[in-house]
């Protein structure tokens, strides 16, 4: 973990409100599903750094690919290429693509999409098969990126747009599977754990909380387990569905 | 650089602010935390808290708002698991204890007198805790019992740390002063409310929740200036500190140290880099030393 500055590469607009922030950084250590902290303004002017997932890292170049949702998100989709963004990363444990085996699959929602692209590279690297479902509510991104990286994709789209018409929940056969990873929407990752026919043990469900410190000192992003309060930021982002009650 | 509150020697003015801090670790991951002139630790109770469930931060313009409520692993593991580790660092370390009533500060503090905490900062202030912690700190009679109490246990030097929530900030200064405290803090988080439109609601499960950042810094600033005007013991200033100029602009209203808290999480660094900078700015300013400054404005 470092904090530090990086250089913007470019920056275009993949879909409605969806942008792609490509950085150029000192060499990195990612574990899939890691997070960073980012600013791209003076120290007092908005007071939190907003934590955005890994989209895809190599050779230097880390990119984000994020939503445009408020204030600071809005000051990134103004960056242009030659602008400074502070980084503070990586963070979070990611995802355990060494503790699973066999046939996983990737659930995505909305902009909980990105950080599954390079955990689906590296479970096929170490040997796994791996399917990709991904879930929209209207535009579509990064179909492309994810039908080179995975054995099978499957596309839900809530207004019908492309592929299944509804929730991506709805088409993803459990007991195919021999263990599943999830990042999206809160109800959506729920509704996949109390429906599945796996163990919890072996879900693991990437949680999104408001964060201020990002390293585990302030303990705003908590998460409610089974185990007590945890901290987002630094116990998780990912915890095994386990590690929560369905009630 | 080097500053002495209570007896304690801090090799600088700069004290990273309780509940934004941990207890060290996480931002030692980035630089040595041992440059510190101190570190408050997370608020501490008798009892452990697990804290406040529902959100518990929410960015407001130039401010943060905040209802951990006192989320803390216990005085007792404290003692055993945090404050060895506290102490290697070099750093002053100064126990932040707050609690719900009489009984568990004076619990605390019995069990902190047996230890190497250098100082203790007696929370009289949390916003975002029911029942408890900051009606001490809104009427000044009611905060002059609760320290002469604590006073009374402690034996390690004792900063209270004030709530700008207070009924009257000089009272309250004085009436802690006069209960024996060795110094005072302030600000603590003003009190605060933010409302989610759509739902209805309020965004925090507490109601209301504290407010911090560079949105309180002229008030904090107002209210140091205050209460260094009317009381004898030293006071540390918080409340909004971003920059090198800020920290010099609390000294010169009256303040011994500064305390850095919501900065913290915009800049991890900043504590270290308004450190470095102090050199070179006292030289700028023409000073030797903290007295040339402290209190300059009348």
């Amino acid at each position: 973990m470092d904090y530090f500055k990086s250089k913007v590469l470019s920056q275009t607009e993949t879909a409605k409100g969806i942008y792609l922030l490509r950085l150029q950084v000192p060499e990195q250590q990612i574990k899939p599903g890691q997070f960073y902290m980012l600013k791209s303004w003076e120290d007092d002017f908005l007071p939190l750094m907003r934590p955005i997932s890994v989209y895809r890292y190599g050779n230097g170049i880390l990119e984000f690919l994020y939503r445009m949702v408020g204030k600071g998100t809005l000051l990134f989709s103004r960056l242009e290429s030659g602008d400074e963004v502070d980084l503070l990363g990586a963070l979070g444990n990611g995802f355990p693509c060494t503790e699973v085996k066999g046939k996983i699959a990737l659930v995505g929602g909305g902009i909980g999409i990105p950080p599954l692209y390079e955990t689906a590279k590296t479970l096929r690297s170490l040997g796994n098969i791996v399917d990709v479902y991904l879930g929209y509510k209207d535009d579509l991104f990064l179909v492309d990126e994810f039908a080179d990286t995975c054995d099978d994709l499957f596309i839900a789209c809530e207004n019908g747009y492309e592929g299944y018409k509804g929730y991506i929940t709805d088409i993803v056969n459990h007991e195919k599977y021999d263990a599943i990873f999830t990042c999206g929407p809160e109800v959506m990752m729920f509704n996949l754990l109390k429906n599945s026919t796996l163990e919890p043990s072996q879900l693991w469900l990437s949680m999104e909380k408001r964060m201020a410190c990002g390293i585990g000192a302030c303990l705003t992003c908590n998460c409610e387990t089974t185990h007590g309060m945890k901290r987002c930021c630094s116990e998780g982002p990912v915890f095994r569905g386990s590690e929560f009650t369905m009630n | 650089m080097k500053i002495n509150i209570n007896g304690i020697t801090f090799k600088n003015p700069i004290i990273a602010a309780s509940g934004t801090f941990g207890f060290g670790k996480e931002y030692h991951q980035l630089y040595d935390v041992g440059i510190l002139g101190g570190i408050s630790s997370k608020g501490l109770t008798i009892n452990p808290k697990e804290g406040n469930a529902g959100i518990r931060v929410y960015e407001t313009a130039s401010g943060v708002m905040n209802s951990v409520g006192l989320q803390n692993p216990g005085v007792e593991k404290f003692i055993a698991e945090e404050l060895p580790w506290m102490k290697q660092t070099g750093s002053v370390v100064i126990a932040n204890l707050g609690g719900g009533c009489l009984e568990d500060y004076i619990a605390g503090i019995e069990l902190l007198n047996e230890t190497e905490v250098d100082m203790i900062e007696l929370n009289i202030s949390c916003p975002n805790v029911k029942s408890g912690g900051m009606a001490f700190g809104i009427k000044a009679d009611v905060a002059y019992e609760a320290v002469k109490a604590v006073r009374e246990k402690c034996r390690k030097p004792l900063m209270v740390k004030l709530s700008p929530n207070a009924e009257n900030i000089i009272e309250m200064g004085q009436a802690c002063e006069k209960a024996g405290a060795d110094s005072l803090s302030l600000v603590n988080t003003f009190k605060g409310l933010a409302i989610d439109i759509k739902q209805r609601k309020p965004i925090f499960n507490n109601l209301y929740a504290g407010l911090s950042g560079a949105a309180i810094k002229p008030i904090a600033l107002r209210m140091v200036h205050e209460v260094c005007k009317n009381v004898r013991i030293p006071v540390i200033g918080l409340g909004g500190i971003y920059t090198t100029e800020d920290v010099i602009g609390f000294i010169m209203a009256g303040a011994t140290a500064v305390q850095i808290g919501t900065a913290n999480f915009t800049n991890p660094l900043i504590c270290k880099q308004i450190i470095e900078e102090l050199p070179g700015f006292m030289e700028e300013i023409g000073i030797e030393n903290w007295e040339e400054i402290r209190g300059v404005i009348q």
